[in-house]
């Protein structure tokens, strides 16, 4: 289950079903500017929130690569009053749990807390002064700075970590989506305390803030928490805006040696944003081609008729420019060319011919049957909450879902994806490429 | 499919010491029944959602496999996927696919087991299915070998090309000399090398019986018509005379243990396991609970005196982590991890955690620490309604390492009712260099050379 393909899926958290109501979402705007999003539910004694903020890594530079995900790690490292040790032991004495979320577009807090007030007070408390009055401790910083440059170290030897970082540059060249999350080395040793302080300032706005909260309060209680939560934010300035994704790249194929057993593929290009018009017919399409676990084509031909990976799945990362599609798998280094191949077999097939009547209804079947299983606890929605409220997508989205996913044709898919994935012009990485082979060929089927 | 077991627990340790200690408040909507076949049957009802679990617990783990043919409890997991006479193989996923549902399958050291996820309309579907394969699985030749070929590439991702966990791998096979906990769920390669369709069909005869398996549903449900249920689809299965269980000892260790393991990396890591007890007898015990608070103590939260000492004080780590578990079949080791900061070697930091450990036999601990700990278990059992998963999880786990459901507020009790002075205790009685097992990963560095075309 925590299979790549399982993990897939929540990037597509965002979905729904028939036979019962969405949950009901209350919106208003904060007097702070905050968009908040709230659920009431009072079947458990619990709280669960999130903080967003438009500050993941795509608002980094290549020079300093690596600060919008230093200024949110050291967000809980000392706030107005409170060591890091204060904060995380009042935390902890009451059971709190705190949450740090990071992407290329979100950087986020999250609280799960019992309801109770005592415990709910205190653990707000400590939410609202880590937000607003984040100290960035100097001496901390430079901890930081050494145990993350001493993983980003760790992660060059890594087979995963080296493709995944080939593959982001090779999808989004020098546009940030293809910039490490984290970082690299040599940007990471030149942030220094100010500019994180200006990031700060910068990125971490009232007017940009989502809170999300679900549970056991009610609507006046939410409303207090969402404006102690955000009241005390920065004020003022532009919002940073991201350049545009360019969507055409053109065929690429990066073979880097290492000495796994296995050799790790990535294959993709640039894929869909959150809210593009195609966004139910690629993700009902790709349900078929490899995201829908071991029912999807890809699992099918690589794993079921010949064994030749655990794990290979297709997804769609939806973000607010257009994020990756992205075909990935592991097999033994003499067979990646085999795997290779076949891979973009399927994947030819798959966008030349379209699909099945008989798949698409199968597909539908089990995103549709399913849709209770995505809002059956108060930490799944309470996600999909702050997916809605940052995104902006439509209140109704949860509501309107089903029909979505009803609604796509077989010809709306073969449609979208004709129009987004050209097989002739796609990055592919292979780290722990077969030795032997003799790099021109590689090229391959990529023209 | 499916999973194996290991990467589960990864990602469930840090919950680990904090989720399994959380324990439910009496065993509230929690029902239960033995079928005539023994298969025993456990309804948690929870009517939040219109959803449900099901997942069916067989109580025979890689433990339970002999020399030679280690891999083998998780290569039948596999194979459990292939098909019956009814239904033929892949309809299985793609029956509970098209029910909306999501499903798999985990196996460890002391179980396997089979789960989905569905809405609560098609249970009836998930129990003919699961029901079906308890008895009917039709094993060729032909699936074997192509699903053998996934388990190894299976193991190849998760444990010949991950350094930590191959350094694991080995420091298992150190500290335990007789006990089988040192073979690995996923097999030894060589032993999935030589594997059969036959080893397959002995050990799904074997195991896979109503008597050695404990059914779990949680949802919304009504726990009568599940039991209705149950009696329709697994009733007719019949009983089945098991093999004897071995038991073991480990017999006592007679001195410190040392191992290197060589592979691609960066970073320098080391292990500190020390033998420790499991619960046996849950009223009378008491030295597992305060093992587990002692993981809380060391490891329960940024400031836990690990990370406070080693990485953010003396800055001599870059990463600590502390690894315990009181519930399972066999023993338990009681662990310690650690990177070293850069400039810092694995030496400085075993100085560094011993250190600490002396300081818990001279000082013990203190009351704020203990409630600290025990507020997070209180907390975590409120935290744990939220999953259905996990409660079914919960259930089924104690179910097939021998203790009961039941157990469940007893744990909690037990832990809340720990005292400084056990805690010192049982850091002056485990933590001791005759009993430990020290790993370190030595990192090698690697060849590097990129090919671009384009």
């Amino acid at each position: 289950m925590h299979t790549k393909i399982f993990a897939a899926l929540w990037f597509w958290v965002v979905s729904i079903s028939s036979a019962f109501a969405a949950p009901h979402i209350q919106h208003w705007q904060a007097p702070s500017g905050a968009r908040v999003y709230f659920v009431e539910n009072h079947d458990l004694p619990m709280l669960d929130l999130t903080v967003t903020f438009a500050a993941g890594s795509s608002f980094d530079t290549t020079e300093k690569s690596g600060l919008a995900g230093l200024t949110h790690s050291m967000l809980d490292l000392g706030a107005e009053g409170l060591s890091e040790d204060d904060i995380a032991r009042s935390l902890a004495d009451i059971g709190a749990q705190l949450g740090m979320n990071f992407d290329a577009d979100r950087a986020g807090v999250s609280l799960r807390t019992l309801s109770s007030i005592a415990e709910r007070t205190q653990s707000l408390d400590i939410v609202a002064r880590l937000l607003q009055y984040p100290l960035f401790p100097e001496k901390v910083l430079s901890r930081e700075k050494a145990r993350l440059i001493a993983a980003l170290k760790e992660s060059e030897t890594k087979p995963d970590s080296i493709a995944e970082k080939a593959f982001g540059k090779s999808v989004f060249g020098s546009h940030p989506y293809g910039f490490p999350v984290s970082g690299e080395i040599a940007s990471v040793e030149k942030i220094q305390r100010s500019d994180i302080e200006d990031f700060y300032r910068q990125h971490y706005q009232a007017k940009t803030a989502v809170v999300a909260i679900m549970g056991d309060v009610t609507r006046t209680e939410a409303e207090w928490i969402a404006q102690k939560l955000t009241d005390n934010l920065p004020q003022g300035g532009d919002l940073a805006q991201v350049a545009p994704v360019t969507m055409q790249i053109k065929s690429v194929e990066q073979r880097i040696s290492h000495p796994a057993t296995q050799s790790h593929i990535l294959m993709g290009v640039p894929g869909l944003a959150r809210k593009d018009p195609d966004y139910f017919p690629l993700y009902v399409g790709n349900h078929i081609l490899g995201g829908g676990g071991f029912v999807s084509r890809l699992m099918h031909e690589i794993r079921e008729k010949r064994g030749l990976a655990y794990s290979v799945y297709s997804y769609f990362i939806p973000m607010k420019l257009p994020g990756a599609f992205q075909i990935g798998l592991q097999t033994q280094k003499h067979q990646a060319d085999e795997a290779l191949q076949l891979v973009r077999s399927t994947l030819r097939d798959f966008i030349d011919k379209g699909i099945t009547e008989k798949e698409l209804q199968a597909s539908k079947q089990n995103i549709i049957g399913g849709f209770a299983l995505r809002i059956d606890s108060n930490r799944k929605i309470v996600d999909y909450l702050s997916v809605i409220g940052f995104y902006e997508l439509p209140l109704t989205y949860l509501d309107d879902f089903v029909a979505n996913v009803d609604r796509v044709t077989s010809e709306q898919i073969r449609s979208a994806f004709k129009r987004r994935i050209n097989p002739d012009a796609m990055a592919t990485v292979i780290v722990g490429a077969p030795e032997s082979l003799d790099p021109d060929k590689g090229k391959g089927d990529g023209r | 499919m499916r999973t194996q077991i290991l990467k589960f627990w990864l990602a469930l340790a840090v919950l680990w010491h904090v989720l399994f200690m959380s324990l439910p408040q009496a065993s509230a909507g929690i029902f239960e029944k033995t079928l005539g076949n023994g298969l025993k049957v456990i309804v948690k009802e929870d009517h939040r959602s219109p959803v449900v679990v099901q997942q069916i617990w067989y109580h025979a783990g890689s433990m339970d496999e002999n020399i030679g043919v280690t891999g083998i409890a998780h290569v039948l997991e596999h194979m459990m996927f292939k098909g019956t006479k009814k239904v033929p193989v892949g309809q299985f996923s793609k029956l509970i696919s098209a029910a909306g549902g999501r499903e798999n399958a985990f196996t460890s050291n002391d179980y396997t087991a089979y789960f989905q996820q569905l809405h609560k309309s098609r249970l009836p579907l998930a129990m003919k299915l699961e029901s079906d394969r308890m008895s009917n699985l039709h094993l060729t030749g032909a699936e074997f070998s192509k699903e053998i070929k996934v388990v190894m590439e299976e193991r190849r991702m998760r444990t010949d090309d991950d350094p930590q966990a191959l350094m694991n791998e080995k420091l298992m096979a150190v500290a335990y000399q007789e006990h089988p906990y040192r073979s690995p769920v996923i097999g030894w390669m060589n032993d999935l090398q030589t594997l059969s369709v036959e080893d397959a069909k002995r050990w799904y005869k074997s195991w896979y019986a109503p008597n050695n398996a404990t059914l779990v549903v949680a949802g919304d449900v009504k726990a009568s018509e599940v039991f209705a249920l149950a009696q329709r689809y697994y009733g007719g299965i019949p009983a089945r005379s098991l093999p004897t269980r071995k038991s073991f000892s480990e017999p006592p260790q007679a001195g410190i243990k040392r191992i290197v393991v060589k592979a691609p990396a960066k970073l320098p890591q080391l292990v500190m396991a020390y033998h420790a007890p499991t619960l046996r007898d849950m009223g009378k015990d008491w030295q597992p609970y305060a093992l587990q608070i002692l993981a809380g103590i060391l490891d329960g939260n940024a400031s836990a005196r690990l990370n406070r000492a080693l990485v953010r004080e003396q800055q001599l780590a870059s990463a600590v982590n502390v690894e315990y578990d009181s519930t399972s079949r066999g023993p338990s080791l009681f662990m310690l991890a650690g990177i070293p900061s850069e400039g810092r070697n694995v030496t400085e930091l075993e100085s560094g955690l011993r250190e600490q450990i002396a300081m818990l036999k001279r000082d013990g601990v203190s009351e704020d620490e203990l409630k600290r700990v025990k507020a997070q278990v209180t907390a975590s059992e409120v935290y744990k309604l939220d999953s259905l998963f996990y409660q079914a999880m919960q259930i089924g786990q104690m179910e097939s390492i021998g203790l009961s459901f039941k157990d469940i507020p007893v744990i909690l009790q037990k832990l809340q009712a720990v005292t400084p002075q056990q805690v010192q205790d049982v850091a002056r009685e485990y933590l001791q260099d005759d009993q430990l097992t020290i790993a370190v990963l030595d990192p090698q560095p690697l060849p590097g050379k990129t090919v671009q075309s384009d």
